[in-house]
């Protein structure tokens, strides 16, 4: 029991960088932004996380300047993709480049560091519970707080009159933009709100996943999260179902040997990115239905005039 | 306020200026970098951008650095046209490579003239191969080609690793992760250094792509695609097999590139083979406006960038990775200074009037 209770405990840790980037690429996505930079702002966050944990010693700054990290990034991009309407497939891409060799270049006196375990919430009582206590009440507060931004957001998207125009704009930004909403405001502020979980999830795992700054250590998680925006058809809950699944194939893949199964460990940390694709293949497959979830405008450029 | 006017007609003056201003720009941030960095900026800049133009053996290295992003970017850049987004040519690059790297290892010590070409054509398969996947999920499962291929490239430099760690591994060497040398090597052009054929092989490719933009059907039929995809429906242009050519060329000429890299300069199969060239060359296809021509100048550019970025690592103690962020922030200033290829800025006054109210003017008119 407690190996498994151990299992999943690792998937949700596993999954919660993934969370926090997704839910906040949805949110860009959802508007019409389509920004590949996610990588570029995981890392960045990454790096402003530790470098601020080292200075200060206070989580709470951590997370401020993974937010500052990720916001500032975000801009780039949306000067770049939504004020000069440059091509958004390529200005992400510049992003992730950008911020992949900037982080590396900033980071270089943290590497080999590391920022000691992650204080874990402890409820008296309810974290001793049988079996459940463990899982349920004794994980570290960026795992909850990953939940509450979900939460948030999918009641901000699906029932509030700001989710409604956000949706509006990403769908059909011209007829967004004839009742009346500034669409470029609307999109720099759902960008922006972007980079700031992107920035989120690298800080949690700078801070939590592997307490340690390693040159490009998102290896990939911030391409993955645009993989499970798709994957959720653009509906914050079924970003946490992807995630989840997600984290489990990882994590399984990495007990595999636990039980048994001989497997080299390089080819099993191939899993990762081949269940990814299979799923994306699996969700796009029926080409009205994508036709039918993803934003109509996504990634198209916004010029008032037209 | 400034706004952003669209021009009738796209302007060639800004799309010549615009990789000028550019670099231009670039050249002053990277001056801001070192600065930051507590390095001579000045002395930096004459480093990395003269230094290496001063010896035989800086330009044979600046050769041998631009054949594989100029090959690479050359693929790209007619698949970018086509609105193919193929990101993945580090992983192309990388199977191409292990997979003409093979052969050479496979018939070891065997050797002669045919080895070469061989390994070539495996080379290109190998790209191709790893090209289709996205090519295929792309058109028969409408899977979005930027993620496959991007992903892919992780499952390929993860593959090459295992195999150079396992079965590829130097039976004779001290168990380090590399191939054993292979017994063929690429003939050089510039006797004592070591540039080598595969530049010749990137002039070919840029002199075919251009004929093949400028002067083929199959060319305008993807410019057509790229700029108007609804227009290119109309008129009966196959859109997969656009796809599928836009995918399998650019994942040869990578492959290609990967195989000129393991047989040329390095000489065998090791873990870090692909080098970033694959993502390098995505900053070349759009320095060099997706045109051939173009993309041999910004190849050369970047090429020199990077060995004078090296020679500044050494003679500075330089970060390794400040040469990638310059390369990004190249990538931004150029999409920057493309806006102004088809918009003009234009100067105006503050306003107070709502959309809502304008167009309405706008109506009545």
């Amino acid at each position: 029991m407690d190996l498994l209770s151990n299992i999943l405990i690792s998937v949700m840790i596993a999954a919660t960088p993934l969370v926090l980037a997704a839910t906040g690429e949805l949110v860009a996505e959802r508007a019409g932004v389509l920004n590949l930079g996610v990588e570029g702002m995981m890392v960045t966050g990454a790096l402003a996380a530790f470098a601020a944990l080292m200075a200060t010693g206070k989580i709470a700054w951590a997370l401020t300047a993974a937010v500052v990290a990720g916001t500032g990034m975000a801009t780039l991009f949306a000067v770049l993709a939504l004020s000069l309407r440059a091509n958004q497939v390529a200005a992400g891409l510049a992003l992730t480049m950008f911020g992949l060799g900037l982080s590396a270049l900033a980071g270089q006196g943290y590497s080999g560091q590391s920022a000691g375990a992650f204080p874990r919430l402890h409820l008296a009582g309810l974290s001793d519970l049988p079996l459940l206590g463990k899982l349920l009440f004794a994980q570290d507060g960026l795992i909850y707080l990953s939940l509450a931004l979900l939460a948030a957001t999918s009641w901000l998207m699906e029932r509030t009159r700001l989710g409604l125009i956000l949706r509006a704009i990403g769908d059909n930004h011209d007829a967004a933009h004839a009742i009346g909403h500034p669409v470029l405001a609307y999109r720099y502020g759902a960008t922006l709100f972007g980079g700031a979980m992107a920035g989120l999830g690298g800080a949690y795992l700078s801070l939590v996943e592997t307490p340690l700054w390693a040159e490009r250590m998102t290896a990939g998680r911030g391409w993955i999260a645009l993989a499970l925006v798709v994957f959720a058809a653009w509906r914050p809950w079924r970003v946490l179902a992807g995630a989840y699944l997600f984290g489990a194939v990882t994590i399984l893949g990495l007990h595999s040997q636990a039980f048994g199964i001989k497997i080299d460990a390089q080819l099993l940390s191939m899993l990762p990115y081949l269940v990814t694709i299979a799923v994306l293949v699996i969700i796009s497959r029926d080409k009205m239905r994508m036709k039918l979830t993803a934003p109509a405008c996504l990634g198209k450029p916004f010029h008032a005039a037209a | 306020m400034v706004r952003l006017e669209p021009r009738l007609v796209p302007s060639r003056a800004v799309g010549y200026l615009a990789p000028i201003i550019a670099i231009a720009l670039a050249f002053a941030a990277g001056m801001a970098l070192f600065a930051a960095l507590g390095r001579p900026p000045l002395e930096a800049m004459q480093l990395i951008f003269l230094e290496p133009l001063r010896s035989l053996r800086g330009i044979s290295e600046i050769l041998v650095k631009a054949t594989p992003l100029i090959l690479i970017a050359i693929g790209l850049g007619v698949g970018f046209r086509a609105g193919v987004w193929n990101i993945g040519a580090e992983g192309q690059f990388t199977v191409g490579a292990l997979m003409g790297g093979s052969l050479a290892l496979a018939v070891y010590p065997v050797t002669g003239w045919w080895l070469l070409p061989l390994m070539a054509l495996l080379g290109i398969a190998g790209g191709m191969l790893w090209a289709a996947i996205p090519a295929f999920l792309r058109t028969r499962c409408n899977t979005n080609e930027i993620l496959v291929s991007l992903l892919l490239s992780y499952v390929a430099v993860l593959l090459l690793s295992t195999l150079t760690h396992g079965p590829l591994r130097d039976p004779d060497g001290l168990n380090f992760p590399e191939s054993r040398l292979f017994q063929t090597a690429l003939p050089v052009i510039i006797p004592g250094t070591r540039a080598h054929v595969g530049f010749l092989v990137a002039l070919a490719a840029v002199a075919l792509a251009w004929l093949l933009l400028e002067h083929q059907l199959l060319g305008f039929k993807l410019k057509v695609l790229g700029q108007a995809p609804r227009a290119a429906r109309f008129a009966g242009f196959a859109e997969p097999r656009l796809v599928w050519f836009s995918l399998l060329l650019s994942g040869g000429c990578a492959g290609l590139a990967g195989l000129l890299e393991a047989a040329g300069p390095v000489g065998q199969l090791v873990p870090a083979l692909p080098a970033g060239y694959g993502f390098a060359a995505i900053v070349v296809a759009f320095l060099g406006r997706l045109e051939p021509l173009g993309i041999l100048v910004a190849g050369l550019l970047l090429a020199l960038i990077s060995i004078g970025g090296e020679m500044a690592q050494i003679a500075m103690s330089l970060p390794s990775a400040s040469i990638a962020t310059f390369q990004g922030m190249f990538l931004f200033f150029m999409l920057a200074a493309d806006v102004f290829v088809n918009y003009r800025p234009r100067w105006q006054p503050r306003r107070d009037s709502a959309p809502l109210a304008r167009s309405a003017a706008a109506a009545a008119e």
